[in-house]
């Protein structure tokens, strides 16, 4: 959806991503959408070249998955990689332990992130070299994430994605992207789980009534829906904002981020609340959204790590 | 060139030409506002030349139809002069519950003789309006107003008490909800009427706020004479006309913080008195972390306001939505407003209480906690939503 139409792609543009995303939030669709179609689709359109043209069309048909390769610690902090490529001859020589490499077990190649002295630059890495350690690794929501050992890998100069000097500049527009199409995910997850807890208020009686009835619970209810609509508008306002690669699109995106993190940990945790014993059990599937829901929340950037960058922003 | 284009140069050349560099600034004081009305004394003669410039256009109120003294311009042209007066930060030439609230019930509900007798006078700044809603036993309750209008023919006398009238002391006139069908049921027996705020048996008496201000009154009809022409639509049809009233209220109170100016200085009052620690962060974790998480919210509840106003512009009524900007904008405000006074801390509560203007912030802070109670209560607008968007069921 996001590849340019010479690459195979519709280029439908991210507002149109969002609402894919959104669905598959909704429905909690294991795909690899996010890592593949969004993240990596968009460093390789960014970098464009010859890496674009031989694998753009193969993720447009579906035939290839690719993961980026860029965390290294519990928390999400990309100004702090620490992978190094090393130069040597023409090439270099790669040395990175990356881990929650989402769809990382099963892909064609990876884009790694690493440090070549100051600059940052990506690689395009194919998994099956004897260098390339994969470890498997299934998450809370089920999805695999794995952990990634890359010793004394030796690269070409044509195994980089972009130019040196442009590393940091495709990877900060990878990062948005997938920030922006992430939260969008996320509010699929916190929509559904709110729409399901509003039919169990209906539907569930206790003194004789539903227990909608009650204002204690509706009054919790609206809150979470005007919180849950405002969330919904600062998305789309930052998808907008990448698709027309507007100035603010970096803090828009990154705002959204945040936001659809704290607000989907309450839809999530006001469903299990709410659907009472049943929703600690997987006879319902709140659970399971709230599962996803967290993970999504690490994924790229916690709230925290955003409005750090929000606040440094306007000089606080 | 599209038309539009053309309008936005048009518009820039006019503005260029009739606003007066003394209003080309941000709005500082109460007395920068422009109310209009009989009584009102102009700031300046800056000010009163603004406002006779824009009210001759029609760009007082620039949708409505020229006939009853608008600009007569599209969604799209009103937009585009609002951009081109924020771009050389031209005051607003006029404020007034005239034009937020009574012109457009009479728009859609007034007589053709009430619009072309009330509407261009509100246009011009002439006559200044006030609500009367509440009363004392009539609150979150609003539908059971007990305030009387007696059928004498050819008039009501009306007698009871509003309350919270907000500037009611300064107003020409009044729009009123008044019980004028004693026998009917609670919703249906209510008329909207409007009067003179100069007829005899009208009293007034202002309120004073914990902030030192007093923008609201009692006010008190003693058999006041009003003609029978002067009731809205049909008899007993008032409470369609405030409920939709409420929703513009709604818009409106929501939207305050754009008049008195944005983040109402909240990141450089904490620079300022706290200071940034080595890093260049904020020199305290907590409060900066308490900001952070209101700045998120404030650009997500400014997106969710520019989306209601497209909606809005693109012709669909906001109906409940409004009830939900209502409810998040108010609540945000009196979270920026207490950030504030944290921020400042004990400079942003010295100073004598009497010191209540724009910009003072400990009265700002104060003045918000009414935020959420005016114009229906946070818990009136959660309820609202529960009821009309969430269908959940009902008591009542």
């Amino acid at each position: 959806m996001l590849l340019p139409e010479e690459a195979g792609g519709y280029d439908f543009g991210h507002r149109a991503a969002g609402l894919v995303a959104e669905e598959m939030g909704r429905n909690l669709t294991a795909s690899p959408f996010l890592s593949t179609a969004v993240l990596s689709a968009i460093a390789l359109r960014q970098a464009g070249g010859e890496h674009l043209s031989e694998w753009g069309p193969k993720i447009a048909a579906g035939e290839a998955v690719m993961a980026l390769a860029i965390d290294e610690g519990a928390k999400h902090n990309p100004s702090r990689i620490k992978a190094t490529a090393e130069p040597d001859g023409n090439g270099f020589i790669l040395n990175a332990r990356k881990r929650a490499v989402f769809d990382g077990y099963n892909a064609d190649r990876l884009i790694v992130a690493a440090k070549s002295g100051d600059e940052t630059c990506l690689f395009l890495v194919d998994p099956s070299a004897a260098e390339v350690d994969v470890e498997r690794n299934a998450m809370l929501d089920s999805r695999n994430a794995a952990n990634i050992q890359i010793t004394n890998l030796h690269l070409d100069g044509k195994d980089l994605l972009c130019p040196l000097d442009k590393g940091t500049e495709v990877l900060e527009a990878t990062l948005r992207s997938g920030r922006a199409i992430s939260a969008s995910e996320q509010l699929g997850v916190a929509r559904e789980v709110a729409e399901r807890t509003t039919a169990y208020l209906n539907e569930r009686k206790q003194f004789g009534v539903p227990i909608g009835m009650f204002q204690a619970l509706q009054h919790r209810m609206a809150d979470l829906y005007c919180q849950i609509e405002e969330t919904a508008s600062l998305i789309s306002a930052a998808l907008r904002s990448i698709d027309t690669t507007s100035d603010s699109a970096e803090e828009l995106t990154r705002a959204a981020k945040a936001k659809v993190a704290k607000v989907s940990r309450l839809a999530t945790e006001e469903a299990v609340q709410m659907h009472g014993g049943i929703g600690m059990t997987d006879e319902v599937d709140v659970g399971l959204f709230m599962k996803r829901d967290r993970v999504l929340t690490e994924m790229l950037g916690d709230s925290a790590h955003h409005i750090d960058f929000l606040l440094k922003r306007r000089g606080l | 060139m599209t038309s539009l284009d053309e309008f936005r140069m048009e518009t820039r050349a006019w503005l260029e030409e009739n606003c007066p560099q003394d209003m080309r600034k941000a709005v500082t004081t109460e007395e920068d506002i422009c109310w209009g009305g009989r009584n009102w004394t102009f700031k300046s003669e800056a000010q009163k030349q603004w406002l006779e410039r824009m009210a001759e256009r029609g760009w007082t109120v620039p949708s409505w139809p020229k006939e009853y003294g608008g600009g007569g311009l599209s969604g799209d042209e009103v937009k585009i002069l609002k951009e081109e007066m924020k771009r050389i930060d031209a005051m607003s030439p006029l404020e007034s519950f005239g034009i937020w609230m009574l012109g457009p019930a009479l728009l859609k509900y007034g007589s053709h003789e009430q619009k072309l007798e009330h509407l261009p006078k509100i246009a011009r700044g002439e006559i200044r309006w006030c609500q009367g809603y509440s009363e004392p036993g009539s609150g979150s309750d609003l539908a059971s107003v007990q305030t009387k209008g007696v059928d004498m023919g050819d008039h009501f006398l009306v007698s009871g008490q509003k309350i919270w009238t907000s500037y009611a002391d300064k107003a020409d006139w009044i729009f009123a909800l008044v019980r004028t069908e004693p026998d009917a049921k609670k919703h249906k027996g209510i008329s909207f009427l409007l009067f003179d705020m100069t007829s005899e048996g009208v009293s007034t008496k202002p309120i004073r706020l914990i902030s030192g201000s007093s923008p609201f009154c009692e006010t008190f009809f003693d058999e006041v004479k009003v003609p029978m022409e002067n009731v809205v639509d049909e008899r007993g049809n008032g409470w369609t006309i405030a409920k939709y009233l409420l929703t513009h209220e709604r818009e409106m109170v929501s939207n305050l913080d754009a008049i008195f100016g944005g983040s109402a200085g909240l990141y450089e009052t904490a620079v300022e008195s706290i200071g940034l620690d080595e890093t260049g962060r904020l020199d305290d974790p907590l409060l900066r972390a308490d900001i952070g998480d209101f700045l998120v919210d404030e650009m997500a509840l400014t997106a969710h306001l520019a989306a209601a106003k497209d909606f809005h512009r693109a012709g669909n009524q906001l109906g409940a939505r409004s009830a939900e900007l209502k409810y998040l904008g108010t609540e945000l405000n009196k979270r920026r407003q207490s950030l504030v006074v944290q921020a400042g801390g004990l400079e942003a509560l010295s100073g004598p209480e009497e010191n209540s203007g724009i910009g003072n912030q400990s009265a700002s802070w104060l003045r918000s906690k009414g935020n959420s109670i005016e114009g229906g209560t946070s818990e009136i607008m959660l309820s609202i939503i529960s009821k009309a968007v969430l269908r959940l069921p009902s008591l009542g």
